[in-house]
């Protein structure tokens, strides 16, 4: 019984380090039709702006709900007005592109802060659940994740800005003709995009370690969750990270670490063969 | 498409330089050097296989090193095994060519599209790289090959003479073996794409529609060219292999792939010239800042690719080619004016 609940909460965490992990990418892929290759890269900035404010004495929550989110929107911005802008509707290149430019944050923070792994401890320590004890932040992730799916779909559906942002997307000539700068909703769109990679390299901070390559490790397995999702933004998202979480992490505890990550990636490859379109390309259509 | 690029002409001449290097170069050069060129042309190899899936097939695989890590490790454990060289270096080109014939299968026959086949030949080289990465301990091995996790494979045996393992080939009957596969998978690239299989390749890439409408089943003719791709690799991997006598798992990583999708941008995307070029100026420009500290090797090709996407998104090889191209055209003018209309 209790194993029952320690590998439900496993699961949920998994499900829910998806949802984070990809949640930047999906608005990104989403909202733009950008694919941004950089996205781990804003992740492991993400980290590092977190580590950097703890170094001059934040507090670690406001590190990492407030300055990561914020610097990496910055640097998201930043980026957008030079490179993404000019690439736009030109898929091919813009993924190339961003591929440059994670090398290129990659060779910055490593000139900058050393090919070293840096730390955060996690908070909170752990409870226990009959003999097993189970991290604190376990659960902040899983909160965070629900919270983060709320939110966006507030935004979206409710709020004014989200509406001009999904018409924009939809139809940026009819956007335009009603007074809208396209061009500053995609800046926008990018940099709330850029921000929640940066907060989810941020909450991840405590528990990987913090290296200049570290955002290879998630880019693929983002990817996969935005592309698995389909269309469908926020369905597309909730549905691949729940799919592709609990096979991971039912496979994790069936063997190793290294092939729940393999069992991932195939049952994505697999799933991409048999529905192209992702899962909301084929249920939940018309769904957000 | 330049009309002196297209012509044997420029085959020709590629041909001539390649062989005059193929055959003065090991009198002028130290040995230390040679090896130095060696390894340039393993990669040119490899370069050479995505310049043509993306080039003229318009495949933009993001997973080419996976057949290149493929190739390697299919020799390593196959020589191991087996003693001589023969058989383990034909299987380091089936076995990669095999493999990419399954995943185009899955890709092209699913009509997955650009963004899908990049998501899925990334996420197969990261497949590969963590699960050879995971193999360290000495339960796995195959046969008597450990295959040494992240650690990698050493001391892989050298190719030797076919049927004789005792006659293995000196650093300079390598160079000899590793630049004559270069001239010949040109050579044979440059036939097969002015062929009419090469053609229809070249077409689906153009107009998948048209060609379709055309009775051709463009599906088969991408799977093809992938396969070719992947072989190509392979071979790569195989010589690599041979040339540091060692391949561990970082050749499936991430940076290897995007290293030769910047030699394919740099030097120019749809010649097979131009990413041999940028294969050598780029391993060239990190080996240099190898030696020097301040400069980290990502950032200087992280910075070329996004300058060279935005600014130069033909490359160098067909920029120069323009200028060669305008003094062709006034060369066949003059000669024969009905020629060019």
């Amino acid at each position: 019984m209790d194993l029952a609940v320690v590998v439900f909460i496993q699961v949920l965490y998994a499900v829910a380090s998806l949802v984070i992990v990809s949640a930047g990418l999906a608005v990104i892929f989403g909202m733009m039709k950008v694919i941004n290759l950089a996205h781990g890269e804003f992740m492991m900035l993400g980290a590092y702006s977190v580590i950097a404010a703890l170094k001059v004495g934040v507090n670690l929550w406001v590190a990492i709900f407030v300055v990561a989110p914020i610097a990496v929107g910055v640097v998201g911005v930043v980026l957008e007005r030079l490179v993404i802008r000019r690439l736009y509707g030109r898929m091919v290149d813009t993924m190339l592109a961003t591929w440059g430019l994670s090398l290129l944050l990659v060779g910055i923070v490593t000139s900058v802060a050393g090919n070293t792994t840096a730390g955060v401890s996690a908070p909170l320590g752990s409870f226990s659940v009959g003999a097993y004890s189970v991290s604190g932040y376990t659960l902040v992730i899983i909160a965070v994740a629900v919270v983060l799916a709320l939110a966006i779909r507030f935004v979206l559906t409710r709020t004014q800005w989200g509406l001009i942002a999904r018409g924009t997307m939809q139809k940026p000539d009819m956007a335009n003709a009603l007074g809208i700068s396209p061009s500053r909703v995609y800046s926008v769109t990018f940099a709330v995009g850029a921000a929640l990679s940066g907060l989810a390299g941020g909450l991840l901070a405590p528990l990987t370690g913090v290296v200049p390559t570290m955002g290879a490790a998630f880019i693929a397995k983002a990817f996969i969750t935005v592309i698995g999702g389909g269309p469908a933004i926020l369905a597309g998202l909730i549905g691949a990270s729940t799919l592709f979480g609990a096979i991971n992490q039912l496979a994790t505890f069936v063997t190793t670490p290294v092939f729940g990550e393999v069992a991932l990636l195939v049952a994505a490859i697999v799933m991409l063969r048999l529905l192209p379109q992702g899962i909301t390309g084929r249920f939940f259509k018309g769904s957000l | 498409m330049n009309r002196f690029a297209k012509s044997w002409t420029s085959a020709a001449l590629s041909l001539a330089i390649g062989l005059v290097l193929l055959v003065g170069l090991p009198g002028v050069l130290d040995d230390y050097t040679l090896i130095e060129v060696t390894i340039y042309a393993v990669m040119s190899i490899l370069g050479v296989s995505l310049a043509f899936i993306w080039g003229f097939g318009g495949i933009l695989c993001f997973g080419q090193a996976a057949f290149f890590g493929l190739g390697a490790y299919v020799y390593a454990i196959a020589v191991m095994n087996m003693g001589d060289s023969t058989v383990p270096f034909l299987l380091a080109i089936v076995v990669p060519a095999l493999f990419a014939a399954l995943l185009g299968y899955v890709i092209f026959y699913g009509r997955l599209s650009d963004v899908y086949m990049g998501v899925i030949t990334l996420t197969v080289t990261l497949i590969l790289f963590n699960l050879i990465n995971s193999t360290a301990g000495p339960e796995w091995r195959i046969g008597s090959a450990p295959l040494g996790g992240f650690n990698g494979i050493p001391a892989i045996p050298t190719l030797n003479l076919p049927g004789l393992p005792d006659e293995v080939l000196t650093p300079k009957d390598l160079f000899y073996v590793t630049f004559s596969c270069l001239l010949l998978v040109y050579l044979g690239l440059r036939v097969l794409i002015s062929s009419k299989i090469g053609r229809v390749i070249i077409a689906a890439k153009e107009n998948e529609q048209r060609v379709l409408l055309l009775g051709y089943d463009a599906r088969a003719y991408k799977l093809f060219s992938f396969t070719v791709g992947g072989a190509i690799a392979g071979l790569a991997g195989c010589l690599f292999a041979n040339w540091g006598a060692f391949t561990s798992p970082t050749i499936f990583g991430l940076a290897q792939s995007a290293q030769i999708i910047i030699w394919v941008i740099v030097g120019g995307l749809g010649t097979l010239v131009g990413p041999i070029v940028g294969c050598v100026a780029i391993q060239w420009l990190t080996s240099q800042i190898g030696t020097q500290q301040t400069l980290n090797s990502n950032l200087v090709l992280g910075a070329i690719l996004v300058v060279f996407v935005l600014l130069v998104p033909r490359g160098i090889v067909p920029s120069i080619g323009d200028l060669i191209d305008k003094a062709w055209r006034r060369l066949r003018g003059s000669k024969s004016s009905e020629a060019t209309p």
